[in-house]
């Protein structure tokens, strides 16, 4: 479970993390995917493991749609940059929830008997549901793949070269807004591979993002910022944190677990734990 | 210099005692229990505003918990009045108390991050309120409290048959945030606030005592907000924690500010007098279908105030003063 959380995180780690824009609209993305993963299922018989990377190219558009639209412009507030972001993307997520109720409803939707749904694996013994398995999987390779990304290749210099100092890196040539663009079309496509894998176990409807994106959020801060490796150690911790909370505690205190050890840990380290921002 | 300052603070003092009195004529005239509604809960949201703007607009420290406050204010009120006994005057000052302190004990670890790590510490220390609140069977836990009618009475703050007695405190709570704004802004606390959030590290040099100015302004933030969560408990007469201490009301109250333009006197109020009653509307005309398109239509609107007023919509008004000028 605890990679899960990571998997969801890993797309906010890149924007909220890395570029330095605040995103709360996370959790609507997640949601749209998982809606995404449903519809393919329902109506074309598309597993989710198969669609995983549609909804991901998906998401990728959409990502890069809302920063062209939408916080290119936030960004360029003179004023209280970090309200301008907050709202508008607040905004943006109520707007999405509404989308969601007009054309899905607010009913619970599930996609019933997925390849991986309801079936679980043993491992030395210890039964494990194959679905959270698959999905912990994918979160290690996102996070490989994202750590590889960014500390290896150009496009990864550029992105934090770009939050460091936008005017330096137009002077040497790179284009800020398609930089960024790409970065939350990168960002959200991770959120649609989580979305993807979470719709074959999780039902399906408009507000489900926002419990999940709370997390996320704590998690990405946990870790601290500008650190992939922190967000993939974050979202390790969330997940033992929970699981060991929910054995002393009533399930629905489970997150309070998740909340005390956020703060614990940046009152003793005030930048999380890998954090560099 | 001086002069017209000292000139332009008692403008402000003028055009608000005008507005006070013309405010209080309205509902004399307009009978209309939905439009009451809607002004009392303009008001409540503008004096909410303005105390969260005194921590975020003013010293900087953007709390996205508020409603933390706002709940306690209205648990203390209500569960003071329906254990106990206690009018909920008293049950008011305590929640404003109480809610003071917990910001000060808050405030002890919280004011040593910066930025982000603070904003979301706020988030989850609100959010972890909400869930032992949503799992304390005594207080009514996630299926909230009902405040029993035992007739109109001042001493009670109950009143079944007119609003007029709810508008006129939300008013005089509307009056008193921005009394209280007013005089801390061209006090020595103010002045540090706005040293603190333009420049910690420069202020703390020049003598600025950050840290308690950090502090004195949670206090009185969290006061005044407890005191407005009270008010909604005894109007609504029935709280639930999800509606008073989700983190979705922490930003409902922040956003009047935002838009309205933060850290300012009046942003607050300008904010929720546009905002609020478009909200109502909406929700009442389009919202009624449960189908979604009065989020559409709220979600965008804030979308496009955010972008295309990043300074609040104050910011109309003192250019075209400064056209004329």
């Amino acid at each position: 479970m605890g990679l899960l959380y990571g998997l969801i995180a890993v797309g906010l780690a890149l924007i909220f993390g890395l570029m330095d824009v605040v995103n709360f609209a996370h959790g609507e993305f997640l949601m749209l995917a998982m809606y995404v993963t449903f519809f393919l299922f329902t109506f074309f018989a598309i597993d989710p493991l198969l669609s995983a990377p549609l909804a991901a190219a998906a998401l990728f558009v959409l990502g890069a749609v809302v920063y062209l639209v939408i916080v290119r412009f936030a960004m360029r507030a003179k004023a209280n940059v970090g309200m301008v972001q907050i709202f508008a993307t607040f905004g943006l997520a109520i707007v999405m929830r509404g989308l969601a109720q007009l054309f899905f409803t607010a009913d619970y939707r599930s996609v019933p008997n997925s390849w991986l749904g309801g079936k679980t694996v043993s491992v030395a013994g210890i039964f494990l549901p194959q679905p959270q398995l698959f999905g912990a999987l994918v979160a290690i390779a996102a996070f490989g793949g994202l750590y590889l990304f960014i500390n290896r290749t150009d496009f990864g210099r550029a992105l934090e070269a770009t939050r460091e100092d936008p005017g330096a890196v137009a002077l040497v040539g790179i284009d800020k807004n398609r930089v960024f663009a790409l970065g939350w079309g990168l960002g959200a496509a991770l959120v649609g591979l989580a979305g993807a894998i979470m719709a074959s176990f999780f039902y399906i409807y408009p507000d489900v993002g926002a419990s999940f994106a709370l997390i996320a959020y704590v998690t990405v801060a946990l870790g601290g910022f500008g650190s992939v490796f922190g967000a993939f150690a974050g979202g390790i911790i969330v997940g033992l944190v929970e699981a060991t909370t929910a054995l002393v505690l009533p399930p629905s205190l489970k997150s309070v677990g998740i909340y005390a050890v956020y703060l614990l840990v940046v009152f003793v380290r005030p930048r999380g734990l890998f954090g560099s921002m | 210099m001086d002069k017209s300052f000292t000139e332009r603070r008692r403008r402000e003092l003028l055009v608000a005692a005008s507005l006070t009195v013309v405010a209080a004529l309205v509902p004399l005239f307009i009978k209309n229990p939905n439009v009451q509604n809607i002004m009392i809960l303009t008001l409540m949201f503008g004096a909410l505003s303005q105390s969260w703007n005194i921590l975020s607009g003013y010293c900087g420290q953007i709390s996205l918990g508020h409603a933390l406050y706002f709940g306690l204010g209205a648990y203390t009120t209500t569960l003071l009045f329906t254990k106990f006994g206690v009018p909920p005057w008293f049950g008011m000052l305590a929640g404003g108390a109480i809610s003071a302190l917990i910001a000060m004990a808050l405030g002890y670890p919280c004011f040593r991050l910066g930025g982000h790590y603070f904003a979301i510490a706020t988030i989850v220390i609100a959010e972890i309120g909400l869930l032992l609140i949503q799992n304390w069977e005594w207080a009514g836990a996630a299926l909230g409290i009902e405040m029993p009618v035992r007739g109109d009475s001042w001493l009670k703050f109950q009143f079944a048959r007119s609003k007029l007695p709810y508008f006129y405190f939300a008013l005089a709570l509307a009056c008193i945030a921005w009394f209280v704004t007013w005089l801390l802004e061209d006090s020595k606390w103010g002045y540090w606030w706005r040293a603190v959030k333009d420049n910690p590290d420069a202020a703390q040099s020049l003598g600025v005592v950050v840290f308690d100015s950090k502090m004195g302004a949670a206090a009185v933030s969290a006061f005044l907000v407890a005191i407005g969560g009270s008010f909604y408990a005894m109007y609504v007469s029935y709280i639930d924690p999800g509606s008073v201490m989700g983190f979705q009301f922490s930003l409902l109250m922040a956003l009047p500010a935002v838009l309205g333009g933060i850290g300012t006197l009046w942003g607050p109020l300008l904010g929720a007098i546009i905002l609020i009653p478009l909200t109502e509307l909406t929700r009442s005309y389009i919202g009624g279908s449960g189908r979604g398109v009065d989020l559409i239509v709220y979600g965008t609107l804030i979308v496009v105030i955010a972008l295309a007023r990043p300074e609040g919509l104050i910011g109309l008004f003192s250019r075209r003063k400064g056209a004329t000028r």
